[in-house]
C-alpha cells in the first residue's frame, strides 16, 4: 500500500482559527448545559405543588426518552415507532428483578438497558434493510408482538402486571413515597446523561456518520461511511437509554402492566417532543417536552377530566400545526432569527 | 508499483433485460486525467457506479492496483483510495459545509479534530473556505459542485471519479473548475472525468475513452478521438434523435 | 381438526379477510398515488363507524341503506384532509417523511378527540339492524350475515374500483399521476384536484368498511388503532400502491388470523399476521406485489 496522495497540508491560519472557533463553540455549549441543568435541578424546590411536581418529573422523563429516540430517529434518520418495546423491556426487567429476585432497580435498569441494546441489534439485522415506511411499520409491528407476548406471559404477571412492594424511602430501592423530588433528580440525571452522550457523539465519527446516513445513505457509502453499522450503533445506544427510562418509570409509578408501559402511544410520545423541538439537535427533545408534556398533562386535567376529548383535540391540533408550520422544529425559530441578524450585521 | 492504477476487465452490467455496460475493458494509468465521454445513456455514470461499488457487475472484474475489488462494498473501496462525485450533487443538507467534508475526512483521520482540520484545509483547496459554516442546502449550484469535489478529496483518494462537475457552469466558473482539476492532478491524484460535452474536457484530459450504448467505442488522444468517424457518427446520431 | 371445523375457519377467515381488504385498499390507493402513508387511516374507519351509528340514531334507518351516505361523508372528510393538512405537509422542504407521518398522526389524534367529544369514550353498538345477529348455516358451517354482507360489499367495491380505474377519465388521471407525477403537469391535469379526489375515494372506501363493521363491532374512539395496524400490514404485504395486492393480502391476513386463533390463545390471534408480515418484508422488502 502506498501512502495516500493528499497529505493534510500544514494548517493555514484561516483553518486554524476556524478550528479554534469551533472548539470555543463546543465549550460554550457545555457551559450553557451546565447552567441550564443547575437551574433545572433547583426547579422542584421552587414548585412545591405535588401535582406540578409530577408534571415536572414527567416532562424531564419524556425529554430524556425523546432524546434517546432522537439518537436513532433524529440523528440517524431511522424513524422508529416501536420504542415502546425497549421502554417496556426496561420496565419489566427492573420490576421482575426487583419484585421477584430482590435485585435493586439500579441493577435491573442496567440489565434492562443491556438486554434492550442486544434486542435492538438482533432486530436491526433484518429491519435496517427496510426503507422508509416499511421500516417504520415493521417497528410498530414488532413492538405490538412484544406487547401481546408479555400480555400472555404469566411469569411476568400477564395482563395483571406487577405491583412493587411498599418500602421505606430510599435511593437504594428508588422508592420515595412521601417526597417526589428525588424522582425528579433521577429523571434529570438520566436526561443529563443522554444529553452528554449525544454531545460527545455529535463531534465524533459516529455523529457525522449518522447524519450522513440520514441525509443520503448512498452518498455516505461512497465517502467511506459504514451505513449498516451506523444504524446498528445508533439503535443500540438509543435502546439502552430508552430501557433505563422504562426502569425509572416503573419505579416511579410502582405498578406496571403491558398496556401501561408498552402500548403504541408511548412510541409516539418518545418521538413527538424531538420532532416538535427539532430532530437531530441537542436541545430539541427538551424544548419539545417542555411544551408538549405540561400542555397535555394540564389540558388532560382541566379539559379531559370527564373524557370530553377536548384535550385530544388540542393535542392533535398542536402536533399537526408543529409538523406543518415548523418542519425543522421549534428550535429553528431561534436559528433563523440569528442567521438573519448576522446577515444584517454583515456589510 | 504498477503503472496501471485501475483496470476494468470485460465488465458487463444488466438490469433485467437492459444492458447498461457491455464488455467494457479499460486501463487507467497512474497520474493521468482520463476523459470518459459519450452521448446520453452511453453508460458513463453506470461505469462510475461499478468502479465505486454502488453496483456489482453481472460479469467481469475490476482491479485496483492489481487487486481484485469486484466484490468489495463501496466504503471499503473508498478506504482503498477511490472517491467519486455524483452527477446531481448529493450534499448532506442537514449539515453545514465543513461537516459535509468532515464525513469524508474520517476515512483517513479517525479523530474528529483531525478530520475537521483536514476538511477545512480541503475547503481551502477548492475555494469554499469562506462558506464553511453555511448550511449545505443553501449553496448555489456551482458551490454544490465544489462541495462534491471537496468531500471526495477529503477522503484523500488515489483515484478520483468526477461525474459532470463542469456541466452547466458559466464559462468563467468552468475555467475555475478546470484549474481546480489540474491542481488536484498535479498532487498526483489520478482523475477519471465523465463529461457529456467534449469541448470542455478535451484540452484538460490526457486521454479519452468514448462510450456508446454501454460499449467502448473509441480510445486515444483527445485530438484523435474527436476525429474518429464512429465517434462522430454516434454524436451525430444523438443530434439527429434530438432534432 | 375435523373437516367441518377446517371449513369453518376457512370461511370465517375468508369473510374477515375480504373486509380487511376493503379497510386497506384506500390506504394503498393513496400511497400509490402520492407516496404518503396516512396514519389517520384507522381514524377514518372509526369516524365512519360513528357516522353510521349517528345516522342510524337520527334516521332510524337500517345501516345498509345508510351506507352510501356514510361513504359520501367520508369522501368529504378525505378530500378535506388532503386540502387542509396533507397538501401542506407535501410542501415541507425539510424532513418530508417525518412531516407527513406526524401531520397525519396529529389528524388522527384530533379525530379521536372529536369522536370522544361528540359521543363520549363509551362503547357503542348499532342495534336492531336487519343483519344483526343473524347467521347462515351451510353444512354445519355458521356464517354471520353481517360478515357475508361485508365480504359482498368488499368484492363489489373492488369491482367498482377496477371499472373506475380502467374506464373513466378520473381513473386515467389517477393512473397517470401514479405513473409519473411530473408528466401530469405537462398534460394539464390539476394535480391538487386529482390528489384531493384520490383522498376522497380512499376515504370513501374505508367509509364502506366502517359502515359494514359498525353492524357487528363495538364502536369507541380508539377502535381505529387496531384495524389500522392490520391495514398497514395488509398494504405492506400486498405492496404499497397495489390495489390487487391489497385484495390478495387482505384475504391472506384474514386466513392467517383465523388459523392463528385456532393454534394460539385467541388474544394472540394477531401475532400470526404480524409474524407473516415480518417474514414477507424481510425476504421481499417491497411486499408481495409491490414495485420498489
Amino acid at each position: 500500500m502506498t501512502s495516500t496522495t493528499l497529505p493534510a497540508p500544514a494548517a493555514v491560519p484561516a483553518t486554524a482559527s476556524a478550528a479554534r472557533a469551533f472548539a470555543a463553540k463546543r465549550r460554550r455549549t457545555l457551559l450553557v448545559g451546565l447552567v441550564v441543568f443547575a437551574g433545572m435541578a433547583a426547579l422542584p424546590y421552587l414548585v412545591r405543588d405535588v401535582y406540578l411536581q409530577n408534571v415536572l418529573i414527567l416532562t424531564v422523563m419524556y425529554a430524556a426518552l425523546s432524546q434517546s429516540w432522537n439518537i436513532l430517529g433524529g440523528y440517524c434518520g431511522q424513524i422508529s415507532l416501536g420504542h415502546a418495546l425497549y421502554f417496556g423491556l426496561g420496565a419489566y426487567f427492573t420490576s421482575v428483578l426487583f419484585v421477584t429476585y430482590g435485585v435493586v432497580p439500579w441493577g435491573g435498569m442496567l440489565a434492562g438497558g443491556l438486554a434492550s441494546a442486544g434486542v435492538a441489534l438482533l432486530l436491526g439485522w433484518p429491519c435496517f434493510r427496510l426503507a422508509g415506511h416499511y421500516f417504520s411499520i415493521a417497528t410498530i409491528v414488532i413492538a405490538e408482538i412484544g406487547l401481546l407476548l408479555v400480555h400472555n406471559w404469566d411469569f411476568v404477571g400477564g395482563a395483571m402486571g406487577i405491583q412493587w412492594p411498599f418500602n421505606p424511602d430510599s435511593w437504594w430501592t428508588l422508592q420515595f413515597a412521601r417526597d417526589k423530588v428525588p424522582y425528579f433528580h433521577f429523571a434529570l440525571g438520566l436526561f443529563v446523561a443522554v444529553w452528554f452522550v449525544t454531545y460527545l457523539i455529535e463531534d465524533s465519527r459516529w455523529g457525522y456518520w449518522w447524519r450522513a446516513v440520514k441525509d443520503d445513505a448512498q452518498a455516505a457509502e461512497s465517502l467511506g461511511v459504514e451505513v449498516f453499522r451506523s444504524k446498528m450503533a445508533a439503535a443500540a445506544v438509543s435502546a439502552f437509554f430508552t430501557a433505563i427510562g422504562g426502569g425509572f418509570y416503573a419505579a416511579y409509578v410502582s405498578y406496571i402492566d403491558p398496556e401501561s408501559v408498552m402500548s403504541f402511544r408511548f412510541s409516539l410520545l418518545f418521538a413527538l417532543p424531538a420532532v416538535l423541538g427539532g430532530i437531530g439537535t441537542l436541545w430539541g427533545a427538551l424544548v419539545g417536552a417542555a411544551i408538549l408534556i405540561p400542555l397535555t398533562e394540564i389540558s388532560r386535567s382541566y379539559l379531559g377530566g370527564t373524557g370530553s376529548g377536548l384535550d385530544l383535540i388540542l393535542y392533535g391540533l398542536l402536533v399537526m400545526l408543529v409538523a406543518l408550520a415548523r418542519p425543522e422544529g421549534v428550535l429553528s425559530l431561534f436559528k433563523r432569527t440569528r442567521t438573519a441578524r448576522n446577515q444584517e450585521a454583515a456589510p | 508499483m504498477t503503472e496501471i492504477i485501475l483496470e476494468a476487465e470485460r465488465v458487463t452490467l444488466r438490469f433485467g433485460g437492459l444492458v447498461a455496460n457491455a464488455d467494457v475493458s479499460l486501463a487507467v494509468r497512474r497520474g493521468e486525467i482520463l476523459g470518459l465521454i459519450g452521448p446520453n445513456g452511453a453508460g458513463k455514470s453506470t461505469l462510475f457506479n461499478l468502479i465505486s461499488g454502488t453496483y456489482r457487475p453481472t460479469s467481469g472484474r475490476i482491479l485496483l492496483e492489481g487487486q481484485d475489488i469486484t466484490g468489495l462494498p463501496a466504503p471499503e473501496r473508498c478506504r482503498r483510495g477511490i472517491a467519486r462525485t455524483f452527477q446531481v450533487p448529493r450534499s448532506f443538507d442537514s449539515m453545514n459545509v465543513v461537516e459535509n467534508v468532515i464525513v469524508g475526512g474520517f476515512v483517513r483521520h479517525p479523530r474528529a479534530a483531525e478530520a475537521r482540520a483536514a476538511a477545512l484545509a480541503t475547503l481551502d483547496v477548492v475555494g469554499l473556505a469562506h462558506r464553511a459554516d453555511a448550511v449545505a442546502g443553501e449553496l448555489t449550484p456551482p458551490e454544490k459542485r465544489r462541495l462534491e469535489v471537496a468531500r471526495a478529496l477529503a477522503t484523500e483518494p488515489r483515484l478520483l471519479l468526477l461525474d459532470e462537475v463542469l456541466t452547466g457552469l458559466t464559462p468563467s466558473e468552468a475555467k475555475a473548475g478546470v484549474e481546480l482539476i489540474r491542481r488536484v492532478a498535479e498532487r498526483g491524484v489520478t482523475v477519471i472525468m465523465v463529461e457529456h460535452v467534449m469541448e470542455v474536457v478535451m484540452p484538460l484530459v490526457d486521454r479519452a475513452v468514448v462510450l456508446h450504448l454501454g460499449r467502448v467505442l473509441a480510445e486515444g488522444r483527445p485530438a484523435d478521438v474527436v476525429r474518429d468517424e464512429a465517434v462522430i457518427a454516434a454524436y451525430l446520431g444523438e443530434r439527429r434523435r434530438a432534432a | 381438526m375435523t373437516t367441518q371445523a377446517l371449513a369453518q375457519v376457512l370461511a370465517s377467515g375468508l369473510l374477515m379477510g375480504l373486509i380487511y381488504a376493503l379497510i386497506a385498499v384506500g390506504l394503498s390507493l393513496i400511497f400509490g398515488l402520492m407516496d404518503v402513508v396516512n396514519f389517520a387511516h384507522g381514524e377514518f374507519l372509526m369516524i365512519a363507524m360513528y357516522a353510521t351509528f349517528g345516522l342510524v340514531l337520527a334516521t332510524q334507518l337500517d345501516p345498509v341503506v345508510l351506507m352510501p351516505l356514510v361513504a359520501a361523508l367520508l369522501f368529504a372528510l378525505g378530500g378535506a384532509s388532503y386540502l387542509g393538512v396533507v397538501r401542506f405537509a407535501m410542501r415541507a422542504k425539510a424532513n418530508q417523511g417525518m412531516v407527513q407521518i406526524f401531520a397525519t398522526f396529529g389528524l388522527a389524534i384530533l379525530l379521536q378527540g372529536v369522536a370522544q367529544y361528540l359521543f363520549t369514550p363509551d362503547y357503542r353498538n348499532v342495534q336492531n339492524t336487519w343483519l344483526g345477529g343473524r347467521t347462515l348455516e351451510v353444512g354445519g358451517v355458521f356464517l354471520p350475515w353481517p360478515q357475508i354482507f361485508g365480504a359482498v360489499v368488499s368484492l363489489a367495491a373492488f369491482g367498482g374500483l377496477h371499472l373506475l380505474m380502467s374506464r373513466t377519465d378520473f381513473g386515467r388521471a389517477l393512473e397517470a399521476t401514479r405513473e409519473d407525477q411530473g408528466a401530469v403537469a405537462l398534460v394539464g391535469i390539476d394535480r391538487n384536484r386529482v390528489f384531493a379526489l384520490g383522498w376522497g375515494l380512499g376515504a370513501a372506501l374505508v367509509g364502506l368498511a366502517g359502515a359494514v363493521l359498525a353492524v357487528f363491532y363495538y364502536i369507541h374512539p380508539q377502535v381505529g388503532a387496531s384495524f389500522a395496524l392490520i391495514a398497514y400490514v395488509t398494504v405492506a404485504l400486498g405492496g404499497f400502491g397495489s390495489v390487487a395486492g391489497a385484495l390478495v393480502a387482505g384475504v391472506i391476513v384474514g386466513l392467517v388470523e383465523a388459523f392463528t386463533a385456532v393454534i394460539l390463545p385467541p388474544a394472540l390471534k394477531s401475532v400470526g399476521v404480524y409474524a407473516l408480515y415480518l417474514a414477507v418484508v424481510f425476504v421481499r422488502p417491497q411486499g408481495l406485489f409491490g414495485r420498489l
